[in-house]
């Protein structure tokens, strides 16, 4: 091995797990970690799931970071804007995504930052989210877990709907793992309560607690598991050549 | 029939505190020169749904905006627009901030002349709390669920940019992903298509070519001729977007005078000449994702 397992790599590997058990859903991986995540479940876990060039087509061999000869794609099927939006209300995805701000609930915030009509921090919109996780699984990648992003009481503008607020069982959401630079969650705890599934190597349950702008409950203190050699090449060789994932976490 | 006009043409056709409809996505396929031509202009208060991106930024930035429509505003590679950021954070925009898929059924209801149509979509979040003109419905069946009825969004005109078209209005957008730009112009009751290429109905390429006319003539009121129209944003496959210009778009928030000299206030065949040319233009890359 040229160098030792980066916290990235092991971020990379406990993401691609959560895919594991979707079948053919289409998998979306949104920003870096994700992304390669899903190239890696499709490579290892779950290779019947469905991914797209990033762009409008379905291709049958993960995307690579960085420039690749698309020449050489396996177009598998087509997915536009429009069939995205058609495949999502029908469930039929997984995405994984990284809202700015996320709360006890599970509600999710990429709109902005602040007062709703003077915003300090105006982001992106609430983009698919409302769809998104009322629709199919998300799951959902934090690089910074802090009391900023898990933040005490609510999100500034709900954009993701979470577990304290849904009308029925077809309207409620389905968020899947939750993977930050200090752990492995999920919100499966005692009334959809974030709950502690693994701690990164040299993460103590404090580290996560006093980052924490919520109450957590702990399923388990357990390590997370190292990727394994052949995920270590894939990620490595074959999915991020270019080591774009050091930047990350700058390493 | 000759629906061929200028963009000074369709400038005339607008009014302060119309509805418009800018059809693309994000960078991509955006009718800028259209955009920049109502920057150019007197026009004020207006109402605009977009899948927003570079062409709602350079709106901001001339204050020509009263109210936004939108679900997100995004340069694509460069993941948050300079000038939309400021004017929001300066609370100079009124929203009606809607989840990108509300956005399509409001113009799909609008399309098909219904008052509203129902989904689930915005349950449970803040896009009802600030838009509490959104009410809920339930359904009339033995299922009783509870379903957001959203609105129509009726546009008084659609502005978009194609590929492909002729004088009579046939358009052909030939890029991968048509975007929601149908629905924008059944959404509306007079649409604007400028065009990178102004050909003669015979060489629109027969049956191949018709699978990529992607709405009815009937529905265009106008075609401009514009190469280059969608610059900095991309329009697969003639060029992709100008990272370099969308960059110096991007720097302008903090003075835009200097850019505004430079880009503004001129004609679209200007405009093409100062960013180094059609040649430039269609040299560009298509980008990788």
């Amino acid at each position: 091995m040229p160098y030792s397992i980066l916290l990235s790599e092991i971020c990379i590997s406990a993401a691609s797990k959560a895919w594991k058990d979707d079948g053919e859903l289409l998998a979306t991986g949104i920003g870096l970690i994700p992304r390669i995540a899903a190239g890696l479940a499709k490579l290892t876990c779950n290779p019947d799931l469905m991914m797209t060039d990033g762009e409008t087509f379905l291709i049958s061999k993960p995307l690579p970071m960085g420039k690749r000869d698309s020449s050489q794609d396996i177009v598998e099927g087509y997915m536009s804007y429009s069939r995205v939006f058609e495949n999502l209300w029908g469930g039929q995805r997984h995405a994984m995504v990284t809202p700015t701000q996320i709360d006890a609930f599970g509600q999710t915030n990429i709109s902005c930052i602040g007062d709703y009509d003077n915003p300090k921090v105006q982001l992106l919109g609430v983009r698919g989210f409302p769809g998104n996780f009322i629709s199919h699984k998300n799951s959902i990648f934090i690089p910074n877990h802090s009391i900023k992003s898990f933040v005490q009481g609510e999100v500034d503008m709900v954009s993701g709907m979470g577990y304290n607020n849904y009308h029925s069982e077809a309207a409620k959401p389905h968020i899947a793992s939750v993977i930050t630079n200090l752990g492995v969650f999920d919100f499966n705890g005692p009334d959809h309560q974030l709950q502690l599934l693994s701690l990164h190597p040299g993460v103590s349950l404090e580290d996560v607690t006093v980052n924490t702008g919520f109450e957590i409950s702990v399923k388990s203190e357990e390590e997370t598991p190292l990727p394994s050699g052949e995920e270590l090449a894939l990620i490595r060789e074959v999915l991020d050549p270019l080591s774009t994932r050091k930047i990350i976490f700058g390493e | 029939m000759n629906k061929v006009i200028s963009h000074a043409d369709v400038i005339n056709q607008l009014s302060d505190g119309m509805t418009i409809g800018i059809g693309g996505w994000g960078a991509r396929r955006k009718p800028m020169s259209l955009v920049r031509a109502i920057c150019n202009s007197d026009l004020k208060n207006l109402t605009v749904v977009s899948y927003g991106g570079p062409d709602i930024g350079l709106l901001c930035a001339h204050k020509k905006i009263k109210k936004l429509i939108f679900g997100f505003v995004s340069l694509d590679m460069i993941p948050l627009d300079a000038h939309f950021r400021q004017a929001r954070q300066n609370g100079e925009l009124e929203l009606m901030e809607l989840d990108e898929g509300m956005v399509q059924w409001g113009l799909r209801a609008a399309a098909m002349k219904v008052s509203f149509l129902p989904t689930r979509v915005g349950m449970g979040t803040d896009v009802l709390k600030h838009n509490p003109e959104i009410k809920f419905i339930t359904s009339p069946y033995s299922d009783g669920e509870q379903y957001v009825a959203m609105p129509a969004l009726h546009l008084d005109v659609a502005l978009l940019h194609v590929n492909k078209s002729d004088h009579k209005g046939n358009t052909q957008i030939v890029g991968p992903d048509p975007f929601f730009d149908e629905m924008f112009a059944r959404a509306a009751t007079k649409t604007y298509a400028s065009s990178e290429e102004v050909v003669e109905t015979a060489d629109l390429g027969g049956k191949e070519g018709a699978i990529y006319n992607r709405f009815e003539r009937s529905l265009v009121s106008g075609v401009i001729h514009a190469p280059g129209g969608a610059h900095p944003t991309s329009c697969a496959p003639n060029y992709g977007f100008d990272m370099e210009h969308l960059q110096e778009y991007s720097a302008a928030a903090k003075s835009f005078e200097n850019y505004s000299n430079k880009y503004l206030n001129l004609s679209h065949q200007e405009y093409v000449e100062v960013i180094g040319g059609q040649n430039f233009v269609n040299a560009i890359p298509l980008p990788q994702f």
